[in-house]
């Protein structure tokens, strides 16, 4: 298996990178070079995409049911299951030797799990407590590919870190990506004949008439899953930054794809220009951990000589500690640099190796410090810094502003960006560095997800574009996500991520099915379509449960009612624990209500499109169902949305065995998770400890009014919209009118583009134009145009001088004198026969006078 | 010593030099033929003559009975005067054509007055 599936992921991931060369050459080169390309060809480039994406989706559950599950077989999770089988399945990973071919598997198959099982207990019974047994790094297997490049001891390279988090993530990516490549083959068919674009106004007042680009779309998107789908296998931190990168410019070109209109171009310009923003404090956070760790690599993986380089996880969690967080070495000499300085100084020595012996003594003295200081700030900088990149790229508070005009890019983009590939690496970036967060990072972290969750429920209540409200649902969903992980609910909030990715790409997916049947974004131009549409009405339906969470208490639901679920009681237990700091139930209280919000908006977009009377009769009569192409993958989706929460039990054979996504994640939790963060400078902040939540005892505390508030935030969310939107009760208008300021506040999106607007964008001009006016076209272009006259001069100089005078002089002449000959040669061109002859004869008798004298005279 | 080669062509017998007198007589007539006539008819005739001299030069130069063998031109010598015969034929066509579209144009064949190609 560690030879096989890394190939196996390889070749998956590499499918998409192909069949977007593929393409760029066999289409798009040719079209850059005026070759028209024909229509008719042009669906061979998307099937050539679908193939690549569908056999990497093969490939994917190949390495998951062949390769990983057998190996690495999954336990229940130990929710309310009791204190031993929370044990073993928090039974601590033994590192093994390293392998050959550079592949080291930090694993634990079935048999040693037994054996660390009863270890593990044994452990906990001598200690008597639980909370002292924290976990060990998961599973997981590291290796490179290529390197790149080696400058000094900074190592560049391709390669992988592959643990249970990658092998669903590449499943669920190539899943969702497979259904949006199907569905978009049916969408975009617009592009398969010359496209008339009636967006967009020429300046002669017609529309913009352009070829059609089916192509195109599929070779973005390929490069778009490929991009992803290497976030998601690399193996170190530099590696993450380049697809990062990929990602941002990928969906720069999509959402730009009608590039003609100016919406479309400004919006992909916001958001590759926003994502920058995040990017730059991903680029310090990258530089932290490059000073104070001297690697990128996530695993340990093989170094010199047969040592093991200890990777980024296991240099801050270390077996001797309990696998607690710790700042490095580096850290506290970088915080400690002029307390070791002095003491190296008083050491009294020159010689190298002295100084090195008292640098460490100094900084093991700097660590034994009480209370521990030395190393936090620069640990928390680094979590700070990385996040930095994460806000960006899932559109959190204050960064979530490009999100929204996204929507500019065809649906089916939409769809792929906010489920399975831009918005999702943020969360899966952070879920991956996740031992990287010390307490202060974590809260942070929860914070601006719990403030992104907020602003986005309320702006989406108002919004009247389908795509609109779906996309500030999307913020505020990854605000869920980012205040799970922020909150120690690691589990929780990858859980959320791909049960929503399931939910909201199918949403999306309705959304652009109706699009394409009403050819309008407005939902006031909708209603009654359930009839008109029915597939795409109930799988939206579906998808409408699933995000608000319907299910019943403890039991079972849609697939957001369990990922939702775990993300309240973790808010739950945070407050729990920190009841003392007085603010704690806000990040209890603001998620419950948002999740209300969440289900109110969502049946308000249900209502307002599918139920009720047509508002536009001329759009309802051209209404129509998608064909098959599209339909299908809604299907597919909103089974999965209605199932991705639940599991298999024990008894089923081979790697099906209590098969669940949970289950899944819990087996990637990552190293020292299973025991609660203090925070270093707030003494009283407490990151709880995922498992506590599930504790019998905690039963009554935590997970009763946690899954109680839970669903009837969701009931009553939905409650609210049918009485608004259904039953008519309540008049929107009214309400509206009553609640003024907060209808303004909410329809206006906060005015946070305006004061981006106002703070940013408009000073940014102010200065931009003032530089320009006065050191670009005052100096630059004063000494460039100076430069230019003087050459002028020069040149006229030359001009007359060189040029007239001498040049022109002696060929004009040349050209005189033969002119002046040929005249004179005219003259003997008579036009009398008779003297021709006489010259012939003439000429004759002077040749023979010639030649004789010749011959006499000279040659005698 | 011009008297002397004369009064040799008189004695001897007949040779390749008395061909060339023959030959030369008729091209100095072709030649003052063609310098004193403006009738165009009158300079096409002066053309042949001048043409016949130089042929019978090379039939000369090419007859096995006059010279040794090997000093004759021998058959290229009748091959060459054939192409002037030829071209002699070919030359009058064009040259009376011209003529006769010459005179329909300015009824006469004065060359004098063919001056309108002078430069």
């Amino acid at each position: 298996m560690d030879v096989v599936l890394p190939k196996l992921l390889l070749v998956a991931w590499l499918m998409p990178l192909a069949s977007f060369a593929v393409i760029s050459i066999a289409y798009s080169v040719p079209q850059f070079l005026g070759v028209k390309v024909r229509y008719a060809t042009q669906k061979y480039a998307a099937y050539l995409a679908i193939g690549a994406i569908v056999g990497g989706f093969v490939l994917s559950c190949i390495g998951l049911f062949g390769y990983w599950l057998p190996a690495h077989s999954l336990h229940a999770a130990s929710h309310a299951e009791g204190e031993s089988e929370g044990a073993g399945e928090h039974a601590l990973a033994t590192p093994q030797p390293i392998g050959k071919n550079s592949v080291r598997l930090v694993a634990f198959d079935a048999e040693e799990r037994l054996e660390d099982h009863s270890a593990a207990s044994g452990i906990q019974h001598a200690e008597g407590s639980r909370a002292e047994h924290n976990n060990g790094p998961p599973p997981s297997m590291t290796g490179d590919w290529y390197v790149l490049g080696i400058f000094g001891s900074l190592r560049l390279t391709i390669g992988y870190y592959i643990d249970t988090l990658t092998v669903v993530m590449f499943a669920m990516v190539t899943l969702i990506a497979s259904c949006v490549h199907i569905y978009a083959f049916g969408y975009m068919h617009d592009e398969l004949h010359d496209y008339t674009d009636h967006e967009v106004k020429l300046a002669d007042g017609h529309h913009l008439h352009r070829p059609g680009r089916f192509h195109r779309f599929f070779q973005y998107l390929s490069l778009f899953s490929f991009s992803m789908l290497g976030i998601c296998i690399s193996g170190n931190l530099a590696m993450t930054f380049v697809f990062w990168e990929l990602v941002g410019i990928c969906s720069y070109f999509l959402i730009g794809f009608y590039i003609e209109r100016h919406s479309a171009s400004t919006a992909a310009n916001k958001a590759f220009i926003v994502n920058r923003v995040g990017d730059f404090g991903m680029l310090i956070g990258l530089m932290a951990i490059w000073t104070t760790m001297g690697t990128f690599n996530f695993g340990d993986m093989p170094g010199e000589n047969g040592a093991t380089q200890a990777g980024i996880f296991s240099q801050l969690h270390q077996a001797e500690n309990n696998y607690k967080i710790a700042p490095t070495d580096g850290m506290i000499a970088f915080e400690g640099r002029n307390r070791i300085a002095e003491a190296v100084r008083n050491a009294g020595t020159t010689e190298p190796a002295a100084m090195q012996a008292a640098a460490a003594t100094e900084v093991a003295r700097l660590r034994a410090d009480e209370p521990a200081k030395w190393g936090h700030w620069v640990l928390f900088i680094a979590g700070v810094g990385i996040f930095c990149g994460c806000v960006g790229k899932s559109a959190q508070f204050p960064l979530h502003v490009w999100l929204p005009d996204a929507m500019e890019g065809p649906t089916p983009v939409s769809a792929l960006v906010h489920s399975a590939t831009m918005v999702a690496a943020g969360v899966f970036l952070v879920g991956r560095v996740y031992p990287l967060f010390s307490a202060e990072a974590l809260l942070v972290i929860a914070v601006v997800g719990c403030i992104t969750l907020f602003i986005a429920a309320t702006i989406a209540v108002t919004q009247m574009d389908i795509k609109r409200v779906l996309a500030y649902s999307t913020v505020s969903q990854l605000g869920f996500m980012m205040l799970a992980l922020g909150l120690g609910g690691w589990l929780a909030g990858l859980f959320h991520l791909i049960t929503h990715a399931f939910f909201k790409s199918l949403m999306f997916l309705c959304s652009g099915s109706v699009i394409h049947a009403v050819h309008s974004n407005d939902m006031r131009q909708m209603g009654g379509l359930r009839k008109k549409m029915p597939v795409t009405a109930y799988t939206m339906l579906v998808g409408c449960l699933a995000i608000a969470g319907v299910g019943v208490p403890f039991l079972a639901g849609f697939s957001g009612f369990h990922s939702k679920d775990a993300i309240v009681e973790q808010a739950m237990s945070h407050w729990h624990h920190n009841a003392r700091s007085g603010v704690s139930w806000l990040l209890f209280v603001v998620p419950v209500f948002s999740a209300a919000l969440t289900a109110f908006y969502m049946f308000r977009l249900w209502y307002m499109t599918f139920a009720g009377e047509p508002r536009d009769h001329h759009r309802y009569d051209h209404a129509h169902e998608s064909p098959r192409v599209m339909t299908g993958p809604l299907v597919l989706l909103s089974v999965f949305a209605v199932c991705a929460g639940w599991g298999l039990p024990a008894f089923m054979p081979g790697p099906l065995a209590n098969f669940s996504i949970p289950n899944l994640l819990e087996q990637a939790r990552p190293v020292g998770t299973l025991i609660s963060k203090p925070g270093v400078y707030l003494s009283g902040l407490l990151i709880a400890d995922e498992h506590i939540a599930h504790e019998p005892e905690m039963f009554r505390a935590i997970k009763m009014p946690a899954g109680i508030a839970a669903i009837s935030a969701a009931l009553l969310g939905i409650w609210l919209a049918t009485e608004v939107y259904l039953w008519r009760r309540l008049s929107a208008e009214k309400l509206g009118n009553a609640l003024r300021p907060l209808y303004q506040l909410s329809w206006h999106k906060w005015w946070f583009d305006e004061l981006y607007d106002l703070v940013f964008v408009r000073p940014t001009h102010a200065v931009s134009g003032f530089i320009a006016a006065m050191l670009d076209r005052g100096l630059i272009d004063g000494i460039i145009h100076t430069l230019a006259w003087l050459f002028r001069g020069f040149a006229v100089m030359v001009s007359v001088l060189g040029d007239r005078l001498v040049i022109d002089n002696s060929v004009d002449g040349f050209a005189e004198k033969t002119w002046n000959f040929g005249l004179s040669l005219r003259s003997l061109q008579t036009g009398r026969l008779r003297q021709y002859v006489m010259f012939l004869v003439v000429a004759t008798v002077v040749l023979f006078l010639v030649a004789g004298f010749w011959k006499l005279a000279l040659a005698g | 010593m011009n008297s002397l080669v004369l009064a040799s062509l008189l004695t001897e017998p007949v040779g390749v030099s008395h061909y060339l007198v023959v030959g030369a007589v008729l091209f100095v007539c072709g030649v003052v033929c063609m310098a004193t006539k403006r009738n165009a008819l009158g300079i096409l005739m002066g053309i042949e003559l001048v043409l016949n001299g130089a042929n019978l030069n090379f039939i000369a130069f090419g007859s096995p009975y006059l010279r040794e063998a090997s000093q004759t031109l021998g058959l290229d010598g009748q091959l060459m005067s054939l192409f002037v015969i030829v071209l002699a034929a070919a030359e009058a066509a064009v040259a009376l054509a011209i003529a006769l579209n010459f005179y329909n144009s300015f009824s006469t064949i004065d060359v004098d007055r063919a001056d309108q190609l002078k430069g």
